[in-house]
């Protein structure tokens, strides 16, 4: 096996678009589309995009930019990177690896959630518009009747889920297929790395701004949509004031651009070292937040729309009531002269108008039931695309988006996972890479019955608060202190030169060695105080609840907490372990551990080596091969 | 005889009206709300008495598919206390004697029965032609032998498997057909003896890319 081998043969991009739209689509996840207009209504419409902005400026961009720099420059996947810099750091990547698996365990059960809906709008009418009928053909599901038909399929058919999280329930079968559908999926993207990716992504991450306006151009014809949009977007000023929003503008822009993943670094090592990194950051990080930005458009829009519905279909019910009760003939009473009848029959007849209970109509409690996560796509969403005509096609699009957005999320996150262990040479030269990759999609799999379960949607809302979260800004904090201090400004600098043609400016070097590492560890510190002050507790859809249909809350068993801890610590741990490991290797065996032997032979480690020679892009696509 | 007449003067308008008291519609009557303008909006129809006359035949029909006595006619069927909403109780009187109500249960039977006629004379629904206290028939769900989402499931599966399964052979017989290639040069280097530039033969450099191979060769020689 000659030395140059490991890097003759390392994958390369076919063009530069491909990488581009790599990171975007990695990037640009189901976060922009069902995390972010949550935000941006919560906290004040227009007035949260300055917190966001600042937070993008100040600790996204310098992060982005240095994970692609590194990533670009050294050559290997986030194991190999860090250990390159120091041995004492390769618990950095281990850290990155093991995040990077957890949360492509529970993200790709999210798409077989979007898989099976997918597969259930081939239906008229669709399945979620009406309540199933029960045993007695008499009149329809309790469960249905008291909730929603959107929730019942949602939380019943879909999930079947338990009333808490010690009851697990059994395996749910068409979750199973979807979810082995949705691996399936996956591995055929990567089946040849990133030859496969980089031709999936012309499709996964195009398709969704396609999708996206297709329904802004629709939902703003929708009646309501301006009254949505004008509700997201009047700014608040006084949430500024907040530093609640503060924190969540800093960790939503950290997890949008998918930092400290391990990916990014991995998608950049198969760059030309000759490559506008820089450029490349700022592109990703600014494409990233128009996303959001153009998603929450249409997302509003449809929310909007909905509020209107709802606050149509009460005030008809209402005055369905009153021309019942008085025998009014029909259409004297409408929605604008509402008002003034119930006045009127108020004064004259108060208590058989008080017995007749009517509904509470008021749009501006409508527009404020916010849902973010999966309770928008699957449920809000859902009920809105009903009411439209042709509900199947806008159906059938706005989950196929769903789904793309995702599995380029997808990308990133195996990426994170198998270019550490190629890279590292783990995985033994007699096992193909296509093996490889299949043996580790299938133990993925096969973890992630767990929340195929009735149980599963809290297991997996518990790996997507603890594990998707204070690992990830602990992560990102070791990366950022590792360059600016263990690899050297001066030296990152250089390299960065070497790349792009020029030293990285002031601003970055502000960021790098002040602002970024400030900021993540007040962010991180913030994060941790204000998740140990909150009890742990979780919503559950228990029908026997008495005030069923709202959520019952529940705290967290002891078990279910220690489990939780444990996702939050096990990813990290690698950290000082590998660098408490090295550090008794060079202690016992002074001898045989030089402090600044690299733990892989990476030629490129050699200063002397990098100014002597000036490789151009036609060599290295010949050591490629 | 004083009390007599008294008494049958008091009871005859009693008599005279008995049908449509409370006490009378509430044991054997059923309110009945149409909403006209709701279900057809602009193609709405005036109620008027026409239209009263075509309720009560469309009911005495009703009566006559449940009960299979066809003596039942428009006559038999009492139309009370009517409304602007359009809204009015209705009763109906056995053919035979007048005087003698038909049963509630009876005559929600055979309305149950008969709905879908009642409904199509006058283009409504259960909901907008509404007989207070009967419910509406609920429709059976529609029930498919094989689910349709299964069969969309069938088809991407099959696709992807398709794929995996076409990707990984031409991924087997490329790396067969190379290593086959690599045995062959392995064996003519052996022949000829080698000479290598960088650790590769440049007879395989050409051969593997001509454009680009002689270029290469320049910029390797500048070391």
């Amino acid at each position: 096996h000659r030395p140059e081998a490991g890097h003759e043969d390392r994958p390369k991009w076919d063009n530069k678009v491909q990488y581009l739209l790599t990171c975007v689509g990695f990037a640009v996840g189901l976060g922009n589309v069902w995390r972010f207009p949550y935000l941006c209504q919560i906290y004040g419409g227009g007035a949260f995009l300055i917190p966001y902005l600042i937070a993008l400026v100040f600790e996204g961009l310098p992060l982005l930019y240095l994970e692609l720099a590194i990533g670009q420059s050294l050559r290997q996947g986030s194991i190999g990177v860090w250990n390159s810099i120091s041995p004492y750091l390769g618990g950095v990547g281990v850290a990155s690896m093991a995040v990077s698996f957890l949360v492509g365990l529970f993200y790709n059960t999210i798409l077989a959630w979007v898989l099976w809906y997918f597969f259930n709008s081939f239906q008229d009418p669709l399945p979620w518009s009406q309540c199933p009928l029960n045993e007695n053909l008499t009149d329809y599901v309790e469960e249905c009747v008291r909730g929603t038909a959107a929730n019942y399929y949602w939380y019943r058919v879909t999930l079947n889920i338990t009333p808490d999280i010690s009851s697990s329930g059994s395996l749910q079968w068409w979750l199973v297929l979807s979810l082995a559908l949705a691996w399936s999926i996956v591995y055929i993207c990567f089946i040849r790395g990133i030859e496969t990716v980089g031709k999936a992504v012309y499709v996964t991450a195009t398709f969704p701004y396609l999708v996206l306006t297709i329904f802004l151009v629709r939902a703003l014809t929708l009646p309501g949509a301006i009254d949505g949009l004008e509700y997201l977007f009047t700014p608040d000023w006084g949430v500024l004031l907040n530093p609640q929003v503060w924190l969540d503008a800093a960790t939503q822009i950290f997890f949008s651009l998918s930092l400290a993943f391990g990916g990014l670094i991995a998608f950049a090592s198969y760059n030309p070292r000759k490559n506008n990194c820089e450029r490349d950051a700022l592109l990703v990080g600014c494409i990233n937040s128009a996303t959001s930005l153009y998603a929450s458009i249409p997302i509003f829009a449809i929310l909007g729309f909905k509020a209107t519905t709802n606050f149509n279909n009460c005030i008809t019910s209402n005055v369905l009531k009153l021309t019942n009760e008085f025998d009014i003939a029909e259409k004297n009473i409408t929605a604008d002269n509402y008002d003034m009848w119930l006045k009127t029959l108020n004064t004259s007849h108060p208590d058989r108008i008080n017995s007749l209970e009517l509904r509470e109509c008021n749009l501006k409690r409508f527009m404020d039931q916010s849902v973010s996560g999966t309770g928008l796509a699957f449920i809000v969403f859902t009920e809105a695309v009903i009411e439209m005509p042709a509900s199947q096609v806008w159906a059938v699009l706005f989950f196929i988006m769903l789904f793309s957005l995702g599995l380029s999320s997808m990308f990133g996150n195996l990426e994170g996972v198998l270019t550490p262990l190629f890279d590292l040479h783990m995985v033994p030269s007699w096992v193909p890479k296509e093996l490889f990759t299949g043996i580790i999609c299938m133990v993925s799999f096969l973890v992630a019955l767990i929340f195929t379960m009735g149980s599963g949607n809290y297991w997996l809302e518990i790996f997507n608060s603890y594990v998707g979260s204070v690992p990830l800004l602990i992560i990102a904090f070791f990366e950022i202190t590792s360059v600016v201090v263990f690899y050297g400004m001066k030296r990152f600098s250089e390299d960065i030169e070497f790349m792009t043609g020029h030293r990285p400016g002031l601003f970055w070097h502000l960021c790098w060695m002040g602002v970024s590492p400030l900021m993540l560890l007040v962010v991180l510190v913030a994060y941790v105080v204000v998740q140990v002050q909150v009890q742990p507790q979780y919503p559950t859809w228990n029908p026997s609840y008495t005030l069923f249909p709202e959520a019952e809350v529940k705290p967290y068993p002891d078990w279910v907490f220690a489990i939780c801890v444990m996702l939050s610590a096990v990813p990290v741990v690698p950290i000082p372990l590998v660098a408490l490991y090295h550090l008794i290797r060079r202690l016992t065996h002074p001898e045989q551990h030089t402090r600044d032997e690299p733990h892989v032979s990476n030629p490129y480690d050699n200063k002397a080596f990098m100014f002597n020679i000036q490789p151009t892009s036609a060599q290295w696509s010949q050591r490629s091969e | 005889m004083w009390v007599w007449i008294v008494c049958l003067l008091t009871a005859a308008p009693a008599l005279a009206e008995p049908l449509c008291s409370k006490e009378v519609c509430d044991n054997y009557g059923y309110k009945v709300r149409i909403s006209i303008k709701t279900a057809l909006g602009d193609k709405a129809y005036e109620w008027n008495e026409s239209e009263m006359f075509l309720f009560r035949a469309t009911v005495a029909f009703a009566m006559r598919r449940y009960t299979s006595d066809e003596t039942y006619n428009v006559s038999d069927i009492v139309v009370c206390n009517k409304t602007a909403r359009v809204s009015f109780w209705f009763l109906v009187t056995s053919p035979a004697n007048t005087a003698q109500l038909v049963p509630r249960g009876q005559v929600e039977a055979a309305v149950r029965l008969s709905r879908n006629r009642i409904n199509s004379a006058f283009l409504l629904t259960d909901q907008t032609l509404q007989f207070v206290g009967i419910l509406p028939t609920l429709a059976p769900p529609i029930s498919y032998d094989t689910p349709p989402w299964l069969i969309v499931f069938g088809v991407v599966m099959g696709v992807v498997c398709a794929g995996i399964i076409t990707l990984l052979l031409s991924t087997l017989l490329k790396r067969t057909r190379s290593k086959k290639n690599l045995l062959e040069t392995e064996e003519e280097e052996d022949r000829r003896g080698s000479i290598t530039a960088n650790g590769r033969l440049c007879e395989s450099l050409r051969e593997k890319d001509p454009g680009r191979g002689h270029p290469d060769d320049v910029h390797l020689s500048k070391l």
